[in-house]
């Protein structure tokens, strides 16, 4: 069972990805990140409408054993949550690039995803 | 640099997750926690303790000594018998909680938190340095040398007598390892060697602790991995091994019990024996068990969809916060947050609406009767 990295999204070294269509970005975590975690239990999403910079601590997942904080890779306004991930946290294990995503953000300055990893540089990171 | 037991090798083996835990290398999960404590459940899971500590007490005075130390009575055990019991200070608080079991007329083993071992021997050599027939009683760390793994489950009964075949050659006299009873201790042979069977654990379900010298037990761990197979068992790490003990409402030293902390507090009272004379903390533990204490360890359960409670999590109670979670996770038997804390005694009500306070909010809970979990 080898971990999914896709070809067409972008990395945060904190194991976000970020999938971009125009001047919108949707965010979730690896499949990496969710094999690690394992037994996600609990999903905490930021408000709509809330404005946050690259880096900023903005949602929480949490296992059986720990909660963890997931960062915006990149600046922008959240403009909707996943909320069938909070009603049912397995979506982000079962799901991790697909119905398990976290929350979309329109982009502020899109050229701020250039500066994430590749998915051969975040490949490289995990040792994958 | 962090210690391993003896089992590190299996643990790589089996996949296992290592982690940090109390200066040991220990696994945390071979599939998922939620998966391996379902097992235990269900079936039957097997877990290290190799890094818990081995004291072995000896001698004609050793009953006297332990009496004189502990908080249980160790008079109400025979020989092959076991008891929870615990080491307190002078003020009540408890160095370490632990199990004593009476190997033989004049031989106690005591099985300690591997986080406390050189505490509790330190403890305990000076203690024994004030006993007046110092030579009647000889304390031995058996730490390093003794290794256990812990078989938990509705299933290992059956297991375990596969694994021990025949009869106890000392301890509780039995034909076979599943006639012991609970907190029943007796040795068998393994590969030619003695090892320890009790039936006892950590879990909340039935189940069996095995005490081997630390060269035999890789080839107990394998033995049971491979009979084991019939009967579903599955490695287990210490991240079941906590959620098990939570849902069954057990402590955990460092959590719910350290030396700030009298066994009255934690409600553990019922092995604290006042009747059978003096014993460290005796005075202080009878002064509370009379008049009560400032605080007290509840139980409780998430009554609303809310993050799992965690350690160090606010408790609130009729608008202020009146005290903090201990031990708190996502029962996996449950699906619902669930924890451990302390509260001041008016709050100590079972069915009494409580608040845990979760990064910067508050979800409502309620005190419950342990064992928070209980099979139908």
């Amino acid at each position: 069972m080898s971990t999914q990295v896709p070809a067409d999204l972008k990395y945060a070294k904190s194991h976000e990805w970020l999938r971009v269509a125009g001047d919108v970005g949707t965010v979730g975590i690896t499949d990496h990140a969710q094999h690690e975690l394992t037994d996600i239990v609990f999903v905490e999403l930021p408000a709509v409408g809330r404005k946050v910079k690259a880096g900023e601590a903005c949602a929480v997942v949490e296992s059986v054993k720990t909660a963890s904080d997931i960062y915006a890779p990149v600046s922008g306004e959240v403009i909707e949550v996943n909320k069938p991930a909070a009603d049912d946290p397995s979506l982000v294990n079962s799901a991790p690039f697909a119905g398990g995503w976290f929350f979309k953000l329109k982009l502020a300055n899109p050229a701020e995803a250039g500066a994430l990893l590749t998915p051969e540089a975040y490949k490289a990171q995990i040792g994958g | 640099m962090l210690k391993r037991t003896p089992l590190f090798a299996a643990h790589q083996r089996a996949g296992g997750k290592l982690i940090e835990f109390g200066g040991w290398e220990m696994p945390v999960q071979y599939s998922t926690i939620t998966d391996e404590h379902l097992c235990v459940r269900r079936a039957a899971g097997i877990f290290d303790i190799s890094h818990m500590g081995e004291v072995i007490v000896r001698g004609p005075v050793a009953a006297a000594f332990l009496n004189a130390t502990l908080t249980n009575d160790v008079r109400k055990l025979v020989v092959g018998l076991g008891q929870y019991t615990l080491m307190c200070n002078e003020q009540g608080g408890v160095i370490d909680d632990l199990y004593a079991y009476r190997l033989g007329a004049e031989e106690y083993l005591l099985i300690i938190n591997a986080s406390r071992i050189e505490a509790d021997v330190a403890w305990l050599e000076q203690r024994l340095a004030g006993v007046a027939q110092r030579a009647e009683v000889s304390l031995t760390n058996m730490s390093d040398v003794s290794a256990a793994v812990a078989i938990q489950g509705p299933k290992t009964p059956g297991l375990v007598d596969q694994l021990f075949p025949g009869a106890s050659s000392g301890g509780t006299v039995v034909a076979r390892p599943s006639e012991l009873k609970k907190n029943e201790i007796a040795q068998f042979a393994f590969a030619g060697q003695g090892v320890c069977v009790a039936r006892t654990g950590y879990s909340g379900e039935d189940g069996f602790e095995v005490v081997a010298p630390a060269s035999l037990i890789e080839a107990v761990w394998e033995a049971a991995l491979k009979l084991g197979h019939p009967f579903c068992l599955q490695p287990c790490g210490l991240g079941a091994r906590d959620t098990l003990r939570t849902e069954a409402g057990f402590p955990l030293y460092g959590h719910e019990l350290d030396e700030n902390t009298t066994p009255i507090e934690a409600g553990v009272g019922f092995f604290v024996a006042l009747d059978k004379g003096e014993f460290v903390g005796r005075a202080v533990l009878a002064e509370q068990k009379a008049n009560g204490t400032k605080k007290k360890l509840v139980a409780f359960k998430m009554t609303e969809k809310a993050p799992p409670p965690r350690p160090h999590y606010p408790i609130w109670a009729g608008g202020s916060a009146v005290g903090a979670v201990v031990s708190g996770t996502q029962s996996p038997s449950l699906n619902n947050g669930i924890g451990m804390g302390y509260v001041p005694p008016e709050c100590a009500v079972i069915g009494g609406k409580i608040e845990i306070e979760i990064r910067g909010r508050r979800f409502a809970a309620e005190v419950v009767k342990k064992p928070i979990y209980k099979k139908a």
